[in-house]
Parts: C-alpha cells; sequence; structure tokens
C-alpha cells in the first residue's frame, strides 16, 4: 500500500514521491537520480517512468507531461511505484493538472510558480491559476517555489546561455527533494562528474544548482519538516538496481554462456521493446552480436537463421512486431528450432498505446499463428524477475528445441528496482539438444526422444549430416510428404512436446495459506500490485487471502489445478479483458473471477484490496 | 540418405538429394544440374553450403541439393540466410528465389540483404510468372500480360531485377539464362567467389505459364542478335559475325554496325564491370530488346567494400581489444554499480 497522508514529519515505511514536468524538462533523468541515490541510502525502491510517445510534445501541453515515479522504503511495502502520491513535483500547470489526481490529500506539491503564466494556464485548461485557489490550499501541502528564477539566480556568475541555465532547473528540483527526503548529494555529484567531466562549465553549473536547490531546503523553516523513511532490511549480498530489459539482457547473455551457443539477437526498433536491443548491443566484448533487421520479419528470420546454423537466436519486440512476426514463429514451431521471442507488451490494439502499459497479447502469444501451433509462453512479473525468466526463455528453447515466447510489459521493461545479484557459478547448464559432430549412422532430422518427443539438431558444418528442413509437413526423415497418418503423428508429437515442458517446472510459490477463501492469481506485472494487496490484508489481519503469480502460462504449472482447489473462491487480476481468465477456466473448469483493467495504468494496490474484500464478503 | 564425407573430389552427383519434381520441360532442371556442377567445382565440403529459399517453384531447390537446406517461408528467405552467415561466416550461403519471392512479397529483404553486403549468393529464377499458384502476373510481368488475375492485361509496370539490384549497390551483379549451361556455369562460379552479396538472374522458361518465355531472346535463331555476352576488358560486340557493337555517346548507348566501315571494334564500349561510373553500369543494366541486345554476363562486381559479417566481426575485435576480452560473467550481471548489504 502506498504510505499515509502528509504532514511528513514521523518515521515512514515507504514513500512516493513523483517528478512531472514537460516532456523535455528532463523528468526521467532525475527520476532515475532519485532512485540511484535511495538505493545506496539502504532503501528498496521500485520507480514506474511515465512518458508520452511523443520525444517532444507541444511545450507546457498537457500531453506533453513526462512523469517518473518512485516508491521507496522498507522492503515489505516496495513491491509497486505506488497507487498515490505523498509529494509532487510539478514543472508547470499542465504537469499539475495531469498528475494532481495521484496526490494523496494533504501531500506535499513543490510547484515551479515561475511556469505558471497566463499562455501555461491556457495551455493546461486552467481557467484560474489552481496557485491562488483557496480548495487547492487547504487540500494539499502547497510549497509553491520560484525553480526557474532560483536557478537563474544561482548561475549568475555562469557562462552557460540563458536556455542552457533554464535547463538545470530540473537539477534545483531534485535538490530540494534530497533535502526534503533525507538524501546525500554526493552520488549525484559523482554521476555529474562522470557524465561531464568533459564539459566542465555544464559540470559546475548542475552541482552549483543541485546544491542550491538543496539549500533553498535548508532556508525554509516552515517545510522543514524532512522525512525519515525506514531503511529496507534486504537480505544479505550484493544487489543492484536493474530494469526488465537490462534483466532480460542478462538473462539471455547468461544462457547463452551456459549453454555454450553463440548468442544472436536481431531486433527491429519499437517501443518499450528497443532497450532491450539496445542493452544487448553494449555486449560485443563477451561475443553477442546484434542484427538490426529493416523490420520485424528480418529480425526473426535472422535470428531462426542463427538458430538454424547453431547459435541462440533471439528476438524481441513489442505487440504489432509480434504480428509481423507471426508467420515466421510458425515456421520455428514446424521446424523445431530454438528462439525466445520477446514481447514487451504495449496498449493495443494496432499502434494502440505504445508508451502505456497492458497485457493484452496473451492469447496472440498461446494461438496467433495458422494450424496447430504449440508455442511455449513465459512471463516476467516485475524488473528483478526479469534476468530468471529470460534465462528461463533459453533453457526451454534449447532443451526442447522450441521457439518459446515471453511476455514482458512496458511497466517492467523500463522501470527500475534492487535485485540481488546470483553468481554466475550457481546458474545451471544448459543441455542443448544436437547430435555432436562426427558421430556416424543415419541422422534423422524429426526422430525424436520416445518419452519427451525431443528431436535433436545437427548444426550446418557437421559432415555427413546434411539434411533440408522447412515450413512443409515432413515425416522424420525430412522428407516433404502430407501423409495423413505422418501429419496427425507429427501434430500430436509437437503437441505433445510442448506439453511435456510441465515436467521442467518448479512448484509454484504461493504467498500466503495455501488454502483459505481467496487466491489472487496473477500473471505478468500484476504480481506486484496482488502481492502488496495480500500483504496489506495480513498486516489487516485477514489471512484467508493469499497469491500465487503464474511465470508459466503455456504449459500451465501441473500443481495449479491443486493449488485452486484449497480456495472457495479465485480472483485474476489482469490489464486486460480477461485472457488469462478464459484461459483457467477453459482448462480447468473453476469458476473464476475476472478483475480487468484497460487504462493503460497498471492496478493500484487498492483495487486489487477492494475487489478481494468484495469476494470475502459475499 | 547422408554419406559420410570423404577426401576424395566431390562430383555434380555427390551434390544430387531427392528427385526433383518440377514439370517436365522447366527450365528449373537446367540451374539444378549446373548448380550441382558448380558445388562440385567449387571444392566446399556439402556439409559447409547451405542453400535456403523462400516460397515458389524455384524454392523447392534446396530439397534437391545433398548439402544443407532450409525452405522457408514468401520472400524471407534472405533474411534467414543473414541469420546463417552471421551464426557461422565460413558457411557457403545460397539464397534461391524467384521474380514473386525476391521482387514481389520479398523485395524489402533483398534490397537491404544486398545493400549490406553479406557474403552470400542470390540466385533469382525469372520466368515472368506466379507458377506455384498457377499463373497470376509477377513484378516482371510485362504491362499489359494477360493472366488469370489480369484477364483485361497486366497494368503493373514491370521491374528489371538486375536495375533494382544495381539500385541496392549490390557488389556484384550477373545475368545468365537457363538454356545457356556453359555460361550459367561460368556466371555462378564468379559469383560464387566474389567476396560480398552476389545477385545473379536467371532468365528461367516456365514452359506451362509463360508460353512466351525468353525464346525472343535465347533461341537459338535470334540469340546472337538478340543477346550480348558481356567479357570484362572486351569491347561489347554482338551478332552472328560479330558485325554489331555498342557505342558509348555519354549518357546513352547506341547500336553501331561494325561491317560498313564506318565503325570499328575501337568505337565500342570497353566493359568494365569495376568501374566507379555507376551511370555506366545502369546505362548497360537499362539495354533492351528490342533497340539493344539484352546483356548477358556480370555487369558490376565491385571489390572493395567490406562483408558485413566481416565488418562486425573487426567491431567485436575492436570492442575486445579496447576493453578486454571479458569473460567475468559476475562482473557483468554486477554492473559498475553494485553494493553490498551486510
Amino acid at each position: 500500500m502506498s504510505s499515509d497522508t502528509l504532514p511528513l514529519h514521523e518515521e515512514r515505511e515507504s514513500v512516493v514521491i513523483r517528478f512531472a514536468g514537460d516532456s523535455g524538462d528532463g523528468m526521467q533523468l532525475v527520476g532515475e537520480r532519485f532512485g540511484d541515490v535511495s538505493v545506496l541510502s539502504g532503501h528498496d525502491i521500485s520507480t514506474y517512468p511515465d512518458y508520452p510517445a511523443e520525444i517532444r510534445a507541444p511545450q507546457g501541453s498537457l500531453m506533453g507531461v513526462s512523469g517518473f515515479q518512485i516508491h521507496f522504503g522498507h522492503q515489505k511495502h516496495v513491491y509497486t511505484p505506488g497507487d498515490s502520491v505523498d509529494a509532487l513535483v510539478a514543472m508547470n500547470p499542465a504537469a499539475l493538472k495531469v498528475s494532481l489526481p495521484l496526490l494523496q490529500k494533504k501531500g506535499l506539491l513543490v510547484v515551479n510558480q515561475d511556469t505558471f503564466s497566463k499562455s501555461n494556464l491556457k495551455k493546461a485548461d486552467y481557467a484560474e491559476n489552481p496557485l491562488e485557489d483557496h480548495d487547492l490550499q487547504g487540500q494539499y501541502n502547497i510549497l509553491p517555489t520560484a525553480i526557474s528564477q532560483l536557478t537563474k539566480e544561482a548561475l549568475k556568475d555562469s557562462p552557460l546561455t540563458d536556455r542552457e541555465k533554464d535547463r538545470c532547473k530540473n537539477i534545483f528540483a531534485l535538490g530540494l527533494m534530497y533535502f526534503l527526503f533525507d538524501r546525500s548529494l554526493t552520488p549525484t555529484i559523482d554521476w555529474l562528474e562522470k557524465k561531464f567531466g568533459k564539459k566542465p562549465e555544464i559540470l559546475e553549473a548542475n552541482r552549483t544548482v543541485l546544491e542550491a536547490g538543496f539549500h533553498y531546503g535548508e532556508t525554509l523553516e516552515l517545510m522543514a519538516s524532512r522525512v525519515k523513511v525506514k531503511k529496507a532490511e534486504m537480505a544479505p549480498g550484493r544487489y543492484r538496481k536493474i530494469t526488465g530489459n537490462q534483466g532480460l539482457a542478462l538473462g539471455f547473455i547468461l544462457g547463452s554462456k551456459k549453454s555454450d551457443r553463440s548468442l544472436l539477437y536481431a531486433g527491429y526498433p519499437i517501443t518499450p521493446a528497443s532497450t532491450l536491443l539496445e542493452e544487448m548491443s553494449r555486449h560485443m566484448a563477451l561475443g553477442v552480436k546484434t542484427f538490426q533487421g529493416e523490420d520485424e520479419i528480418a529480425s526473426i528470420g535472422a535470428a531462426i537463421g542463427a538458430s538454424f546454423a547453431g547459435n541462440l537466436g533471439i528476438t524481441g519486440t513489442s505487440g504489432p512486431g509480434l504480428c509481423l512476426k507471426a508467420e515466421f514463429a510458425g515456421l520455428a514451431v514446424m521446424t523445431e528450432l530454438p528462439l525466445v521471442i520477446v514481447n514487451v507488451q504495449r496498449g493495443g490494439p494496432s499502434t494502440g498505446l505504445p508508451t502505456k502499459v497492458e497485457q493484452a497479447d496473451l492469447l496472440q502469444a498461446l494461438y496467433g499463428r495458422n494450424g496447430e501451433s504449440p508455442m511455449p509462453v513465459i512471463s516476467a512479473s516485475s524488473p528483478s524477475d526479469c534476468f530468471e525468466v529470460g534465462f528461463e526463455a533459453v533453457r526451454i528453447a534449447l532443451e526442447y528445441n522450441t521457439p518459446v515466447t515471453l511476455l514482458s510489459d512496458g511497466y517492467i521493461a523500463n522501470g527500475a528496482e534492487p535485485w540481488l545479484v546470483p553468481s554466475a557459478s550457481t546458474l545451471p547448464d544448459i543441455q542443448c539438444q544436437a547430435e555432436g559432430q562426427g558421430t556416424n549412422g543415419e541422422y534423422l532430422p524429426f526422430a525424436r526422444d520416445p518419452e519427451t518427443h525431443i528431436r535433436k539438431l545437427a548444426y550446418p558444418g557437421t559432415a555427413g549430416k546434411e539434411h533440408r528442413i522447412g515450413g512443409l509437413e515432413k515425416d522424420e526423415t525430412s522428407k516433404v510428404t502430407s501423409n495423413p497418418d505422418n501429419h496427425e503423428a507429427m501434430v500430436h508429437a509437437r503437441a505433445k512436446k510442448v506439453a511435456g515442458i510441465a515436467a521442467s517446472i518448479p512448484p509454484t510459490p504461493i504467498f500466503g495459506h495455501p488454502t483459505g477463501d481467496v487466491l489472487v492469481l496473477s500473471w505478468g506485472s500484476v504480481a506486484g500490485a496482488a502481492h502488496s494487496a495480500i500483504e496489506y490484508l495480513h498486516r489487516e489481519g485477514i489471512e484467508s487471502a493469499s497469491h500465487a503469480n503464474i511465470r508459466y502460462l503455456n504449459p500451465l504449472p501441473p500443481d495449479l489445478g491443486d493449488i485452486m482447489k484449497n480456495f472457495k473462491q479465485v480472483l485474476i487480476p489482469e490489464l486486460n479483458m480477461g485472457q488469462f481468465h478464459m484461459l483457467i477456466r477453459a482448462t480447468y473448469l473453476v469458476p473464476a473471477v475476472p478483475l480487468n483493467k484497460v487504462r493503460g495504468q497498471p492496478f493500484a494496490v487498492t483495487e486489487i484490496v477492494a475487489k478481494i474484500q468484495e469476494l470475502l464478503h459475499t | 540418405m547422408s554419406t559420410p564425407a570423404t577426401e576424395t573430389k566431390l562430383t555434380k552427383r555427390d551434390f544430387a538429394a531427392e528427385t526433383a519434381r518440377w514439370c517436365p520441360g522447366c527450365g528449373d532442371y537446367a540451374v539444378l544440374s549446373t548448380m550441382q556442377k558448380v558445388f562440385a567445382t567449387l571444392g566446399i565440403p556439402r556439409e559447409k553450403i547451405v542453400v535456403v529459399s523462400g516460397i515458389g517453384c524455384s524454392s523447392r531447390f534446396p530439397y534437391y541439393m545433398n548439402t544443407f537446406g532450409f525452405h522457408t517461408i514468401h520472400g524471407r528467405a534472405p533474411t534467414v540466410a543473414t541469420g546463417i552467415k552471421l551464426a557461422n561466416p565460413d558457411l557457403s550461403v545460397w539464397v534461391i528465389t524467384g521474380d514473386g519471392d525476391g521482387l514481389s512479397i520479398g523485395g524489402n529483404h533483398l534490397l537491404h540483404t544486398m545493400r549490406r553486403n553479406l557474403d552470400i549468393n542470390v540466385v533469382l529464377f525469372n520466368n515472368h510468372v506466379y507458377a506455384l499458384t498457377k499463373g497470376q502476373f509477377s513484378p516482371t510481368s510485362q504491362t499489359g500480360r494477360v493472366t488469370k488475375t489480369s484477364p483485361e492485361g497486366s497494368i503493373d509496370h514491370p521491374i528489371e531485377p538486375v536495375i533494382f539490384a544495381l539500385g541496392a549497390e549490390a557488389t556484384f551483379v550477373g545475368r545468365t539464362a537457363d538454356t545457356m549451361a556453359q555460361h550459367m556455369e561460368r556466371i555462378l562460379l564468379e559469383a560464387a567467389r566474389h567476396k560480398g552479396t552476389s545477385f545473379v538472374e536467371i532468365l528461367q522458361h516456365c514452359v506451362i505459364f509463360d508460353h512466351h518465355g525468353w525464346e525472343h531472346l535465347t533461341g537459338r535463331d535470334v540469340r546472337d542478335d538478340n543477346l550480348v555476352q558481356l567479357e570484362a576488358g572486351q569491347p561489347i560486340i554482338f551478332g552472328k559475325d560479330h558485325t554489331k557493337g555498342i557505342r558509348s555517346r555519354g549518357d546513352a548507348l547506341e547500336v553501331i554496325p561494325l561491317d560498313t566501315g564506318e565503325y570499328s571494334e575501337a568505337d565500342c564500349v570497353v566493359h568494365d564491370p569495376g568501374t566507379m561510373n555507376y551511370l555506366y553500369s545502369r546505362m548497360i543494366a537499362r539495354m533492351n530488346h528490342p533497340e539493344f541486345p539484352v546483356p548477358l554476363g556480370v555487369i558490376r562486381a565491385k571489390k572493395d567494400r567490406e562483408t558485413y559479417e566481416t565488418s562486425l566481426q573487426t567491431k567485436i575485435d575492436a570492442v575486445r581489444k579496447k576493453r578486454g576480452a571479458t569473460s567475468d560473467l559476475d562482473a557483468l550481471i554486477q554492473g559498475p554499480d553494485s553494493w553490498v548489504v551486510e
């Protein structure tokens, strides 16, 4: 749950703050810095970059507002970036208008009053200046600040142009927030030195403004109620801050190392999956090859070609790109080649809401191909879960010789949290199902293990194992045939092989009692809000609700049917119209209850809590 | 099925796989036979050759070659070939495509593959028609062509494959014909030996759906007059008794008689496939029947551009030299800004 209301005097379990400004105001940058400093201060964090699809929407406009939300504090409270905000920084009227509904009553509101000009008010659809509104003053703890003016004054001796000086105002706001929330300036000054080491004027200006913002806070007697936030009691070990797409990239690289397969990642720029292609391209020193194809189709084609030739081929995209890749995904199913397809979901259909979160591609991932085309599907539930899920996708792809679709979403792809870093040596080796070089005897490309139905690959370059594969149905010798018996046998063999992956799925973790009244069943990024809802109810003494997050969507975990039987009701919260709900009902014939949201925004914990309470009282 | 590789020299028969199933009289048989001969000549072990195709009559080709093969999906063979070559640059990678597969649905991939200049070979069988789907007009069908989907005559303007390849700045652009086995063998060998993407158009006969075919060019009685075989460093001369030549008039070409005493061989253009003059290559490629003889041979072959896979490896090597070829996976996972909780 989000923390209680201000005033910010006492020690708090956790606090949610949000920076909001124009899309060119540098809100993402200051949000990232605040997150970095918070983890170094010993807090758990969860961040949520909430930005428009346009790089620079018209200045001062409502559609151009860019936000960055950080939830920090004790780890038992920080599973999501927070339902509502304890402190809001609004750099202009539009940012105030868009973000104010998120601010709790009596919450702290830092406003850059210099931007509240007539024209900016008009752009934000304000008839009157809200800062002069008495109602507003009664509802919130408003701190109007001349951020632009104070920034300019702090830089009166700087050689920068007026325009450049004005661009430092986000750093002033950051400095002020650092004071109010008791953060050290040192990590950010170190960061500035690293970033602007070669531009001393810019470095000096930013440092000056950061300190000016901090000192400004000190002079504010009326607001001098600095907040102490309870530190996290994290398990001992080494941590780093990680975003979902970074986690996937590392999981893939470790998967490639643990399977001794070179990695080719092929992608095409698409929000919010581009940062995955970018991240992969930074690891050339480890031998990672990246290929930016001419389109989504080319990138999956290249990944399949690489897998055929003995590499680990991975491609990543978002929903519209998955549509384009569908025919090739079918080819990978038919030829039974290892391949990981990442879908960082976003709002749809069509171009939809490129920067907003949705989970409406589940059925597409499961069934969006022609023919009987079984596709293993797994999902990531948080930024720190992505590493393990990326590694797991590689394991399934290589050990079963199959394409695997990995569903992430925009909420976790670019959100960040601390991650307890595993030691590389603790990760298991992945056994590729391939024939070695030089083994004599006839090679039958589609001969299968009688138990697992897995076929073995022979890579080009392997003498004596020349063979042809393709999209046409074939017999076990890889000869093209439309023989009815053969087709039926092959359709069943492919289906059984994928169903058999269930044997390698670990027991499903349950948070809370394994029996009770309500089981919240989530998949993907809803996990954080679902977990927090149960944490909250347990704190309130309600122990009869539990939570299970489902990573494996096809095949489903073998223990899921039994788990559900131990609860009177099953609640499935999803950011779609009920796709997992349909799958669960169809598979297990259970009367699960849906909770759906399609607003391009994640669930608030309170929304899930309310639904659970409703079920508990019926 | 497959036989173990031996040290002995390979012959054409070593490359024969299952019996081909094209229509009797199809030009594809001649290409298959020549290709098997070319592969034997190249001396590359069978296991190091991968033949990749899309969908269409020509795309059945991999099934009939006793090498590694991948019959992929319509138009997308260049993308799979790209992945194969990037994964293992030691492989000899061949893309077999047609006018529909390569220039219609797959035009985009072909364009980008050629501009990147991977060291792969693209062989495009041009028969002016969608034959596997039984006779619809293709992107190379002449305007006005009556087909099942253009009963009143096609209104599409056709594309010239070699012009397309030049537009993509392919480093090797050649053309040959299925009825000219020796010429085909020579051009395919040159294509195979070229470092970079080589594009070869084969004028290929479909005996079922392309009745006009290429006979007006390649028929024995007309080929001397209607075709011209380009030879690097040689003047461009054609005609039964070498009585005609091609002269350059700056930004245009013209046919000149060599038997009237007015002109001599010295007036003819000397063919230069490696010229820096792009206009020249385009003018040669644009020569078309009936104003000009249709050029066969190597229209363009530029050796000065690095292949894509070499450039990629160069980058990887440079990064490793600069940062060290790291294998420290823990350092990778931890990143530069980790911290310890005691």
